[in-house]
């Protein structure tokens, strides 16, 4: 990929299939666009969604990360996405205690049809993180590389 | 680019996935006894499956006892005839076992293999084993206390002057028992929309009160019937019918939610509606001899405890909510558990059975073979790694992994956690919540979700803990 063409931020989405991934889908096909930022990585239900993955999907690179599952209440498996929530709300606070800001990682709850809200979820969600600036832990790598490189 | 590297990433840590083979008990388990209930036991046992039919009254036939006139122009047989005739083949039939006055208060198992308990009403349990379970609880009217009803015994539900009509007498269910006497009646009102039928459609009502005004007309032409309506929904051909009935004379008076019907009582002890009427914005006062209320269909009582004990989702309103509405509509998510009927939400007689004889085809494509390949993208525990916690007992919410005191687990302690391959339904619940890291959700592997986030970064995904 060149570079001038490389997206500023790395936010990576994991979507449950039921829902948020069949929303993104749906997105696709009614045509609406989404920030090239964003990553998708399907997950059976939000409740698969394990807390060291997301700290070390964090700890790898990605500025931001985004949970998206089905609406409460309507979730496939019942009440993955209840899971999730907690422990989203358990992920902001271990990253606010190593200075991380809790706003990069965030839950979103949608239906399959809910394409439009998808797209608009991921827009408000990627133009937060790019206010935000990248991640403390890409800052810091970024500076190496260029060390490095000079 | 991301896109492709990240797609071969988990290609490479993919792994075939196997299936197992379970034997399926070939009978079913259908709770409700009402059209829907016997027409699926029915065409169950006609392909030669034995059915346990349960119903929670000590009578079969459910709202169908309470229907007794036919939608004119467009059903075949009258109601009761229908019930006899059901009631009939269903009593007859060997292959069904009826449990009347019986309701459903543990099942536990999979598709092919359920094991129930039914519990009768002097507190005998039964324990049953059948391969498939079919929902038909149905519906009720609903009895609130608006416009009056209840206050005054000439304010009627429709199926209550339904009954009236077919047999001209008492009505055990008002507080004040009266005859009424068609002859007298001069006037009937009858306000559409009531309850909760403000929130959804209950389908069957604008129908039933068209049924019963063309029926009243037919008695005694020179009764006034007007219809307090918000907007007629006589479904697909039944628009015929309010056709039919502004032709013999019906009068149809639109009200909206800023402008409901007024009842009340005069100190006379008369009966006095003030409606407004949208189009004249004029306030007429009527002292009708009958008012009828469209009172939906609402879930029966038992609906919510019966989805907590087959663990099956209800919507806001409390009726079952299938898989898909339009691709699996008359089955639940979890394989194996069928619906049918208004169980689902209020629909005509015609409708409920067609969906049960769907219900019970969508079954017997389970029960007609021997045996059933179950797992794939399940949940697996690595004994060596469980400490036995419970915490994915607690997680599940199909209550599926339990502790096998047969397995060693860390350390050599006896007690491992186990997944029952055929029960697990894959949403990976357990993966998540497990402290050790024991459980891993095949097809979702840590190695196979992680590396595909890795690739994105350009960094190798690496292995760091003992085991995996």
């Amino acid at each position: 990929m060149a570079q001038g063409t490389e997206p500023h931020m790395q936010i990576v989405a994991f979507c449950c299939r039921y829902c948020a991934y069949a929303a993104a889908d749906l997105a696709g096909v009614l045509r609406l666009t989404y920030p090239p930022e964003i990553r998708i990585v399907q997950i059976p239900c939000t409740g698969r969604l394990d807390t060291l993955e997301v700290l070390h999907t964090l700890e790898h690179g990605a500025d931001a990360v985004m949970v998206a599952g089905c609406l409460e209440g309507d979730c496939h498996f019942q009440r993955g996405n209840i899971e999730a929530r907690t422990r989203v709300k358990r992920i902001k606070k271990l990253i606010t205690e190593i200075g991380i800001e809790p706003e990069r990682v965030e839950m979103f709850n949608m239906s399959s049809a809910m394409g439009r809200q998808f797209a608009e979820a991921a827009q408000e969600f990627t133009q937060r993180i790019t206010a935000l600036g990248p991640s403390p832990l890409n800052a810091e790598r970024r500076e190496k590389t260029e060390i490095i490189e000079m | 680019m991301d896109l492709v590297r990240m797609a071969t990433a988990r290609v490479v840590s993919l792994e075939p996935l196997y299936k197992e083979t379970v034997p399926v008990r070939q009978s079913a388990l259908v709770i409700g006894g009402g059209p829907a209930g016997m027409m699926a036991a029915r065409t169950l046992a006609e392909q030669g499956f034995p059915v346990h039919l349960v119903e929670r009254q000590d009578t079969l036939g459910g709202s169908l006892r309470n229907t007794y006139f036919a939608i004119p122009d467009f059903d075949t047989t009258t109601p009761q005839q229908l019930l006899g005739d059901l009631t009939a083949q269903i009593t007859e039939n060997p292959r069904i076992t009826c449990h009347l006055q019986t309701e459903i208060s543990r099942t536990s198992g999979f598709a092919g293999n359920f094991t129930s308990t039914l519990r009768k009403n002097n507190g005998e349990k039964t324990e049953i084993e059948h391969g498939v379970t079919i929902v038909a609880t149905g519906g009720q009217e609903y009895r609130g206390a608006e416009y009056g009803y209840g206050s005054h015994p000439r304010i009627l539900t429709q199926s209550e002057l339904e009954t009236l009509l077919a047999a001209n007498a008492k009505l055990p269910t008002l507080a004040d028992p009266l005859e009424i006497d068609l002859e007298s009646i001069k006037q009937t009102i009858m306000i559409q929309c009531v309850g909760p039928a403000e929130q959804y459609c209950a389908r069957t009502c604008c129908t039933t009160a068209l049924k019963n005004a063309l029926l009243l007309k037919e008695r005694k032409p020179e009764i006034q019937v007007i219809v307090l309506y918000k907007d007629i929904r006589t479904y697909g051909f039944y628009e015929r019918l309010y056709k039919a009935a502004r032709e013999k004379g019906v009068i149809f008076l639109r009200y909206d939610d800023a402008h409901r019907p007024q009842v009340q009582l005069t100190e006379e002890e008369i009966l006095q509606i003030k409606v407004t009427e949208l189009t004249f914005q004029k306030q007429f006062t009527f002292e009708p001899d009958l008012v009828v209320l469209s009172m939906p269909l609402v879930p029966s009582d038992g609906n919510r405890t019966l989805a907590t004990t087959l663990k099956v989702p209800v919507d806001q309103d409390g009726w079952f909510l299938e898989a898909h509405v339009k691709l699996r509509p008359v089955e639940f998510a979890s394989d194996g558990i069928f619906l049918a009927g208004v169980a689902h939400y209020p629909k005509m007689l015609d409708e409920a059975i067609v969906q049960a004889q769907a219900a019970a085809s969508r079954a017997v494509t389970i029960l007609a073979s021997p045996e059933r390949k179950a797992g794939g993208a399940i949940a697996q525990v690595d004994p060596e790694l469980c400490v036995g916690c419970l915490t994915c007992v607690r997680v599940c919410p199909f209550e599926i992994p339990r502790i096998n005191t047969q397995v060693q687990g860390v350390g050599g302690l006896w007690g491992a956690a186990y997944i029952e391959p055929s029960v697990c339904q894959g949403c990976g619940t357990c993966v998540a919540a497990c402290p050790a890291e024991a459980i891993e959700l095949l097809h979702y592997r840590h190695a196979q979700v992680e590396s595909q986030v890795f690739s994105v970064f350009e960094v190798e995904w690496i292995d760091r803990t003992r085991k995996r």
